[in-house]
């Protein structure tokens, strides 16, 4: 009776449609998607040409001695899935191993260095939702305008415009020529971190910006065009209880991708961190790769595809129970 | 709005035909962009003759930008046109077969696109040290899932169409029908597509040269370029200014003509 109970209750819980089965089943997929990630970036090891114990040596003295204790430490003798086993063993208790270039393990490396790209990250963040958002709204409202012209017209040039380019004007322009701010550096923590920031947030915020208002003016546009706006209007509804009504349905879009924005933010980093000097996760990324440092490339890969593959099923999840169309068509 | 729309093409061809000599003609136009000269050093805009001045070997900075654009332009063409060539094949296959290519596509498609592109092309091109053209094949590899999936839905939206029907009411070949039938409907979004992937192409490309991988020292290029001038900001602006304005035009006017003839091509298929 009790087991017959609980097994209706299970199926009524992973019926189609229903939030705890979507939930299972894009969870299944993230961690699937997770292990052939990681398989990859330890793959990554291998594919490097060369034998890899030697490009885990770097530029120490290569003795026999010391390839066999690297041999050992990481496995290489081993199958490959036995040592991708005892990798990801490591990395999922966060050992990530020793960074070939510092002598310190790849966890002291980052976490050293993961505040600064933090913060670059939600100050461009906070920058581009604080502009983006409000200019795709009006462009939208008013499509067609002058503001809507430039405005679209500027975001073309600034999708397309890339980050590293228009931040060395900016520091040439704001830090050399006008003086107002610093040009290389991450500042002595507190305002003078954020007083450093200013520049590089803004040469990040400038690509993002322009892909965010196209994106919010296209949802805002998409909803105005729907048929219950024109049947609001007719009702003599007034401009101001339209707009919340229309503005509430464009911003499920809006809000979801801004998700995905703010995950992928992490790629943009490495070009302006290089740009600016700033000793974060995206300088120390390059760096690393031309100093073939294996260990630190393959612990911020995964960091990296990680936050990437949780932000997505957070905003697919948060899509899903928002938004009641998705959850009546089901699953794709 | 539809009269200054109209003038896009004269807009962004004028700055895109001037890139064009440079790329065809650049070794007539500046034989000696890449000599040296220790003894001048670094020099401000304007010094000696130097229009843009000079970097830290002397090699004069307006003429070094003529020669470097090849290989700023040239790669991302070649990555535009093969990531639509893999794209245009198996996603016409996928769109019009289904089945488990389809699904095969769309997973490895799923694969890629959960990472940035700039951190994925970072990684493989700096581990596997493969000079331009490595670098450009990883690109297509990068590019390719996108317009797989971009032909995909076309060939999709076309299949339900009643010439397809009749078609196949006729016994008309599969290849026959996906070929010669939706491909020439698929061809124009195809071609827009391709242009801003130049653009984006372009970009990336140049990043990659920024932070040192895929041109080798020494030769002219934009990105390389960028990256040498941060040193030399405080001494010769024009080091900073004239690659960064290169790129940028470039790379908006690539973006606006592709954006005017997608909106073009819309209209015509609304039209029909």
């Amino acid at each position: 009776m009790d087991s017959a109970h609980s097994h209706r209750r299970l199926t009524q819980l992973l019926s189609r449609g229903s939030l705890t089965r979507f939930i299972i089943v894009r969870l299944a997929a993230t961690g699937l998607l997770l292990v052939v990630l990681s398989f990859v970036v330890f793959a990554l090891l291998h594919l490097t040409p060369g034998d890899p114990a030697r490009n885990l040596v770097g530029v120490r003295n290569v003795t026999p001695e010391l390839l066999q204790s690297i041999r050992d430490k990481y496995h290489l003798n081993d199958p490959f899935l036995t040592q991708y086993l005892h990798w990801l063993g490591n990395v999922v208790q966060g050992d990530f191993g020793e960074s070939i270039r510092n002598n310190t393990t790849v966890t002291t490396l980052l976490s050293d260095r993961v505040l600064l790209t933090l913060q670059l990250a939600a100050f461009s963040f906070t920058l581009t939702v604080l502009f983006a958002v409000p200019l795709g709204i009006a462009a939208a409202w008013r499509s067609g305008s002058v503001l809507d012209r430039s405005v679209s017209a500027a975001s073309i040039v600034g999708v397309g415009a890339p980050t590293y380019a228009v931040g060395l004007l900016l520091l040439y322009v704001f830090g050399l020529w006008l003086d107002i701010f610093p040009v290389y550096g991450s500042g002595d923590g507190g305002f003078d971190r954020w007083w450093h920031l200013v520049l590089p947030a803004i040469t990040l915020a400038s690509g993002l910006a322009a892909m965010v208002f196209k994106l919010t003016r296209t949802a805002v546009v998409a909803e105005l065009n729907q048929d219950y706006v024109a049947f609001a209007q007719s009702r003599g509804l007034s401009h101001r209880q339209i707009r919340s009504l229309v503005l509430r349905n464009a911003m499920i879009p809006v809000a979801t991708s801004l998700g995905l924005v703010f995950a992928f933010l992490f790629g943009g980093t490495i070009l302006v961190e290089v740009t600016f000097a700033l000793q974060g996760i995206g300088s120390l990324l390059a760096g690393s790769v031309t100093f073939k440092d294996l260990p630190v490339v393959q612990a911020i890969t995964l960091l990296t595809a990680t936050v990437i593959a949780l932000t997505a099923l957070a905003v697919d999840i948060l899509y899903y129970v928002v938004d009641p169309r998705v959850r009546k068509r089901g699953m794709k | 709005m539809t009269t200054r729309r109209s003038l896009i093409p004269f807009v962004t061809g004028i700055p895109l035909s001037i890139i064009a000599i440079f790329v065809l003609a650049s070794r007539w136009i500046v034989p000696n962009a890449t000599q040296q000269d220790i003894m001048t050093g670094v020099t401000a805009p304007g010094t000696a003759g130097h229009l843009f001045g000079t970097d830290q070997l002397g090699r004069d900075i307006g003429q070094l930008a003529i020669a470097g654009a090849s290989s700023a332009v040239v790669g991302p063409i070649v990555i535009a046109l093969g990531s639509m060539m893999i794209g245009i094949l198996l996603g016409t296959f996928a769109g019009y077969m289904g089945g488990w290519l389809d699904l095969l596509l769309s997973k490895y498609a799923d694969l890629l696109l959960a990472l940035p592109t700039t951190l994925v092309a970072l990684v493989v091109t700096g581990l596997i040290d493969g000079g331009y053209w490595v670098t450009v094949l990883v690109l297509i590899m990068l590019f390719s899932p996108t317009d797989i999936r971009m032909i995909r839905g076309s060939v999709i939206a076309q299949t339900g169409r009643p010439y397809i029907e009749s078609a196949k009411v006729l016994g008309l070949s599969r290849r026959r029908i996906m070929f010669r039938h939706i491909l020439p409907n698929v061809l124009p979004v195809a071609f827009s597509t391709m242009l801003l992937n130049v653009a984006f192409a372009l970009v990336s490309m140049s990043a990659l040269s920024f932070l040192g991988l895929g041109v080798g020292p020494g030769v002219p290029d934009w990105g390389r370029q960028l990256s040498d001038s941060r040193d030399l900001i405080d001494r010769n602006w024009g080091s900073v200014v004239l690659p960064a304005m290169l790129i940028i035009i470039t790379a908006a006017a690539i973006n606006l003509l592709g954006d005017w003839l997608q909106d073009r091509f819309e209209q015509r298929a609304v039209q029909r």
